[in-house]
């Protein structure tokens, strides 16, 4: 492992890093503009021309603010679970493929920090690693809602869980693969023989299922009933204040794109689009990857902003409706999702 | 029991069809009632730039009115005090003097005239009761304030300003 190997992986992890805090910032930003849209009002419009510095002024804010830790929760828990939240939130976008290979000075540099053989996999459990946050923040608070809060968020998410990994397995008869690399780089183009690549046209079932539990997973509205307001004061967070609030804030935020990224790449082909070919002849191997990642940041924004289109849209689900979805409607269908796909492969490879 | 009027409608709970079942068709239903709303004007009024106007028989802030003269039209009658239902008003009166003819229009007139915008209801009775036209309830909304003292509002902020005189 050479040096320049080793930057160049650096440089990728901290400018991915940091694109994805800007637009978790971005985002909090977006929510109450799109909400206010959609309610016809104007939303943030006093920091900057059009509210743009909205942003900083929370973080501002969120730093200033007094910090609180109850006497009577456990300190150190308490401490750790947002610090937990965020680092699960991140550390997911590491096997996104967020283009082709891009040539910079005759190196070939892939835009992608690493990819490993099992990327779905790995996505799988950072994601359901990132309740523990919620769930040690909730129990370390010392407090009713907080706990009746996380054991919410935690039975919610392993119940949503298995629904996703049963519409994944789906695509991955598919696939043929776990590497989200090869997944992405299936569905290049746009069509070809007869049908689209993208894997939405081949799953649209299995599609909607994964977009149901990842607003699941990501205690996105209509799930968002571990900060139920109207039941559990603010939920898991009642205790916090601060930049720790902040932090649960933008971990959501976080999840939020990093699984729209999800979406995009295993659904609607990631970095493809259709004509890339003739772009990549024309414009040469530096420039054809970044309009390509330039597409698919696209594509995460419309996934962000349909998040936030429903969650202004649907009110929030009752506790047994949410378990009854989960294990009687989106299981079951699952099930029914990778059978009917084995037996249509099945079919087209035997004729 | 047998309704009267025959209007009484009975809410039949029917358990939900499958497509109800869904959620899909009625989240898409509502999910395209949601976006024709951002093609929408908005509601807002930019508030301190931009300021909605007031209803034609808005009743805000008292003025104390001049003549056609720029003299003060109150004659210190009581009747504003009188009528008013909230005990709001209070004055004093006095006795013009001969060089004060230029100021006053009536022989009397009010020396001190105050009203506590606490008490105040805004009903406009005191505009109805006055004789003279010299009060109406035609300013903006009053400010806030921080002391209980500082909403009497003497004749300082009430008369209204004196007239540019035409030459």
């Amino acid at each position: 492992m050479d040096t320049g190997f080793i930057i160049e992986k650096f440089i990728l992890v901290a400018v991915i890093f940091g694109i994805s805090l800007v637009i978790a910032m971005y985002s909090t930003y977006a929510e109450r503009k799109v909400a206010a849209f959609l309610q016809d009002r104007l939303g943030p419009d006093r920091a900057g021309p059009f509210g743009i510095l909205q942003p900083l002024a929370d973080g501002v804010k969120m730093f200033m603010k007094e910090e609180i830790i109850p006497t009577t929760s456990n300190r150190w828990l308490f401490i750790v679970g947002p610090g937990l939240a965020l680092l699960c939130a991140c550390i997911g976008t590491a096997v996104i493929p967020w283009g082709t290979p891009i040539e910079i000075g005759g190196k070939t540099i892939p835009l992608q920090v690493t990819d490993i053989n099992v990327g779905v996999l790995y996505i799988f459990g950072v994601v359901s690693l990132g309740v523990y946050g919620v769930m040690i923040g909730g129990w370390a608070s010392n407090n009713k809602y907080s706990l009746l809060s996380a054991i919410r968020a935690a039975s919610q998410n392993i119940s949503y869980e298995i629904a996703m990994g049963l519409s994944i397995i789906a695509l991955l008869l598919v696939t043929n693969s776990l590497s989200l690399k090869e997944i992405v780089s299936k569905q290049h183009g746009f069509w070809e023989n007869g049908w689209f690549t993208w894997y939405f046209f081949k799953q649209p079932l299995g599609f909607i299922i994964f977009m149901v539990c990842s607003f699941a997973e990501t205690n996105r509205a209509p799930f968002d009933l571990p900060e139920c307001e109207t039941e559990l004061i603010g939920g898991y967070h009642t205790e916090y204040s601060s930049m720790k609030l902040g932090f649960y804030l933008f971990a959501e935020y976080i999840n939020m794109f990093v699984s729209s990224a999800v979406m995009a790449a295993l659904y609607w082909g990631g970095y493809n689009y259709p004509g890339m070919d003739y772009v990549a002849v024309h414009l040469g191997p530096t420039w054809a990857p970044l309009i390509g990642t330039a597409v698919f940041f696209g594509k995460i924004c419309a996934f962000i902003f349909f998040f936030m289109w429903v969650r202004w849209t649907i009110p929030r689900f009752r506790y047994d409706q949410l378990m009854n979805l989960g294990w009687k409607g989106l299981i079951p269908l699952a099930i029914a999702n990778i059978i009917i796909t084995g037996v249509v492969i099945a079919i087209i490879e035997k004729f | 029991m047998e309704s009267l009027s025959n209007k009484k409608k009975v809410l039949e709970q029917k358990p939900l069809s499958f497509m109800e079942r869904m959620y899909l068709p009625a989240i898409v239903k509502g999910m395209g009632i949601t976006i024709s709303h951002l093609f929408k004007k908005e509601a807002t009024v930019r508030y301190p730039e931009v300021e909605r106007e007031f209803s034609t028989n808005f009743r805000g802030m008292h003025s104390l009115k001049r003549d056609e003269n720029g003299r003060e039209r109150c004659t210190a009658c009581g009747l504003c005090a009188l009528s008013c239902p909230a005990e709001a008003i209070t004055m004093i009166a006095a006795e013009r003097k001969p060089e004060e003819k230029h100021l006053y229009r009536e022989e009397k007139y009010a020396a001190t005239y105050e009203i506590n915008m606490l008490r105040c209801i805004f009903c406009g009775l005191c505009e109805e009761a006055c004789p003279k036209e010299a009060i109406y309830l035609d300013g903006p909304i009053v400010p806030a304030d921080y002391l209980r003292k500082d909403f009497i509002y003497g004749k300082d902020k009430l008369v209204e300003a004196p007239l540019e005189m035409k030459k």
